[in-house]
């Protein structure tokens, strides 16, 4: 108990020397960060993800073309080789493809749709993972027993042959003519289903420890519905286990959405995320043409080694067991 | 023993009925099956004399049991895209893709566990180090772009080994092999890889750490006062209680050896089952896809079974608590 009033005198002792507002002090005096500084590699990690992001981001201004746009694509300038090459031209610094569409463009588009397809999926698998766990930890009995059997059975199934599935199931109900957009609404949807589970088998072991506590039998006393007693009050104690998660699947949700691209069950042609273009690229590769597959293909491992560390170090500076 | 035994099979055939019940209704999302048989032009009641010889004017549940009865007999209907039983194209590819699984398993294990024990006995060591990025890499980078590259670099660039196909195979019986020609083994090696490192980096892993744990207890400590060479301590105690979580690992991995072939034998064209599975989705050929995932589900659901009966044979410890199974 002592241990917690002692830092609050403290602090109110001294006056607000310290520049900007009271949160960005305390992230920057946490041993989250402590710990973030320590580790060159890690930063170097970061530093790489938040440059990929921005890429993506600002993949409109940064490209000479719009690679989706077969107006802009001129048949003249196909199968041009990186401009450190012998025989490369001005505008392409990696290359162009067979037409005519520029190599480093089309990464910066198909990053930005990579990625958004697996934040989204995240995103929708955490909701689902934790929504499942919450109800599960907390009500627990049958529906306990039947969502965490459904989870057995599920992550008994590598998370590639459920997405696979399911976009197979999508193609048969809409047949072959989904367009771009519904696409990726469907490898959304898939990732989300596929990768659930790991969320909520966490969330509901937290629940289970922390339902037990004082303040959650406090808050039942004076008449807090459950969903906010949950939200507010049992979650932000499972929240590290999620972070953690949560990174470590980002990486396995673009793997899996380049993955099923690259399969032909992605994204299409007209609209490729980095597997289609791996995929496009594939196909040239006994031409010689090896920078059309080549630097799609380093920009996907870059990206996923870079989320990979982040990843890992988050999981070491969140385990007590390991300070 | 007998009632965890029991207990374990009627969960195993419930999962294997919920997969053929996802089977089956994927049937009945696809739109009707008579309009792929039938030409446009076919007269109403013509439609309907062979709506009922395919039985598909019962009720649904009595569909549904017969598509299972049949499936038990390995009877998964007529492929759309083939016009030929599923049930002969799957056991012409089964050979292919069990081949370059187990393959890919034995490769896995004997490097993994090599490179795990080595980097657990010398942990500072430089190669210890060196073995530890390429598990990372090994886990970053997606299967199809090693595939990718192993091509690039022995098939397009040096021309060693081909980048496709099974070579020549050997008929003995019903199964085709590809180990017994020369062309053959050629063709399995870079797929093998490609399908194993992703395991390897796990069991590797997995060895390292289960070893660092052993390392510590109080027996090894022992022998050790007992004055035995280290060669004894690390192979004879400390690897062989390593190996039983990492045997188990790797079985049961075995499974998504066979589902990660998928990806593998799209990339080097491997005519095993996987790449009949990716061909199926993109047709929307139904019965392969159907059929695909009972066997794979069924694949699973035995190797599960079996490692959980063999683990309480192996670990007496855990017979105490097979009264409340986790």
């Amino acid at each position: 108990m002592s241990d917690a009033v002692v830092p609050r005198q403290a602090e109110s002792a001294v006056p607000r020397a310290a520049p900007g507002s009271g949160w960005l002090r305390r992230a920057i005096e946490s041993d989250l960060f402590y710990s973030f500084r320590r580790s060159r590699l890690t930063m170097v990690a970061a530093a790489v993800t938040i440059l990929f992001f921005l890429l993506a981001i600002f993949a409109s201004v940064l490209s000479v073309q719009n690679p989706f746009d077969p107006a802009q694509l001129q048949l003249m300038n196909s199968r041009i080789s990186p401009l450190w090459t012998a025989d490369g031209q001005s505008p392409f610094l990696l290359g162009t493809d067979e037409q005519g569409r520029d190599v480093f463009s089309a990464i910066l588009y198909g990053l930005r749709i990579s990625l958004v397809v697996g934040v989204l999926g995240v995103l929708l698998a955490g909701t689902l993972g934790i929504t499942f766990g919450l109800i599960a930890g907390y009500v627990g009995g049958a529906v306990d027993g039947l969502i965490m059997r459904i989870a057995d059975v599920q992550l008994t199934f590598p998370a590639i042959l459920i997405a696979l599935l399911i976009n197979g199931v999508a193609k048969s109900v809409f047949g072959n003519r989904l367009d771009a957009m519904s696409t990726l609404a469907v490898l959304v949807l898939a990732i989300g289903l596929s990768f659930w589970v790991q969320y909520a088998r966490t969330v509901r072991g937290s629940v289970m420890v922390e339902k037990s506590k004082d303040y959650v039998a406090a808050a039942q006393l004076i008449g807090l519905p459950a969903p906010v007693i949950m939200l507010r009050h049992v979650l932000p104690n499972a929240m590290g286990p999620i972070l953690v998660i949560a990174t470590i699947n980002l990486a396995l949700a673009i793997i899996t959405e380049a993955t099923l691209s690259f399969l032909g069950s992605g994204m299409p042609d007209t609209m490729p995320s980095l597997g289609t273009l791996i995929r496009i690229g594939n196909n040239y590769l006994f031409a010689g043409e090896w920078w059309i597959v080549a630097f799609p293909g380093i920009a996907l491992a870059g990206l996923i080694l870079a989320i990979n560390l982040v990843g890992d170090w988050l999981r070491d500076a969140l385990n007590p067991k390991l300070r | 023993m007998l009632a965890f035994t029991l207990r374990r099979a009627i969960q195993a055939i419930g999962v294997l009925l919920a997969v053929g019940i996802i089977a089956f209704s994927m049937f009945r999302f696809a739109g009707d099956p008579v309009n792929q048989i039938v030409s446009i032009d076919t007269p109403a009641a013509e439609r309907e004399a062979v709506r009922k010889s395919l039985g598909l004017d019962d009720p649904v549940p009595v569909q549904f049991a017969r598509y299972f009865i049949n499936a038990a007999q390995f009877k998964f209907g007529v492929s759309y895209q083939f016009r030929q039983p599923v049930s002969n194209l799957l056991i012409e590819r089964m050979p292919a893709t069990l081949e370059l699984a187990t393959c890919a398993t034995i490769l896995a294990m004997v490097f993994g566990i090599l490179m795990g024990v080595y980097s657990a006995l010398r942990r500072d060591s430089f190669l210890a180090k060196v073995f530890q990025a390429v598990s990372l890499i090994g886990i970053s980078l997606p299967t199809f772009l090693i595939g990718i590259l192993l091509i690039y670099l022995f098939a397009v660039t040096l021309g060693w080994l081909p980048s496709f196909g099974r070579g020549e195979v050997v008929r003995i019986g019903w199964w085709t092999t590809g180990l017994l020609t020369i062309s053959g083994l050629k063709a399995l090696i870079m797929p093998s890889i490609t399908l194993g490192l992703f395991q390897m980096t796990l069991i590797m892993r997995l060895v390292r750490a289960e070893m660092l744990e052993v390392l510590r207890t109080d027996y090894i400590r022992f022998a050790r006062a007992r004055g035995l060479t280290t060669r004894a301590i690390h192979f004879g105690h400390a690897l062989k209680n390593t190996l039983v979580p990492v045997i188990t690992v790797a079985g049961l991995q075995f499974g998504s050896v066979i589902a990660f072939a998928i990806i593998t034998e799209t990339v080097f064209q491997w005519p095993g089952m996987g790449l009949m599975f990716v061909q199926a989705v993109q047709n929307v050929d139904i019965p392969i896809m159907a059929a695909y995932l009972l066997m794979v589900s069924l694949i699973f659901v035995t190797i599960n079974l079996v490692v959980d009966i063999l683990y309480t044979i192996v670990d007496p410890r855990l017979r105490s608590t097979i009264s409340r199974p986790a």
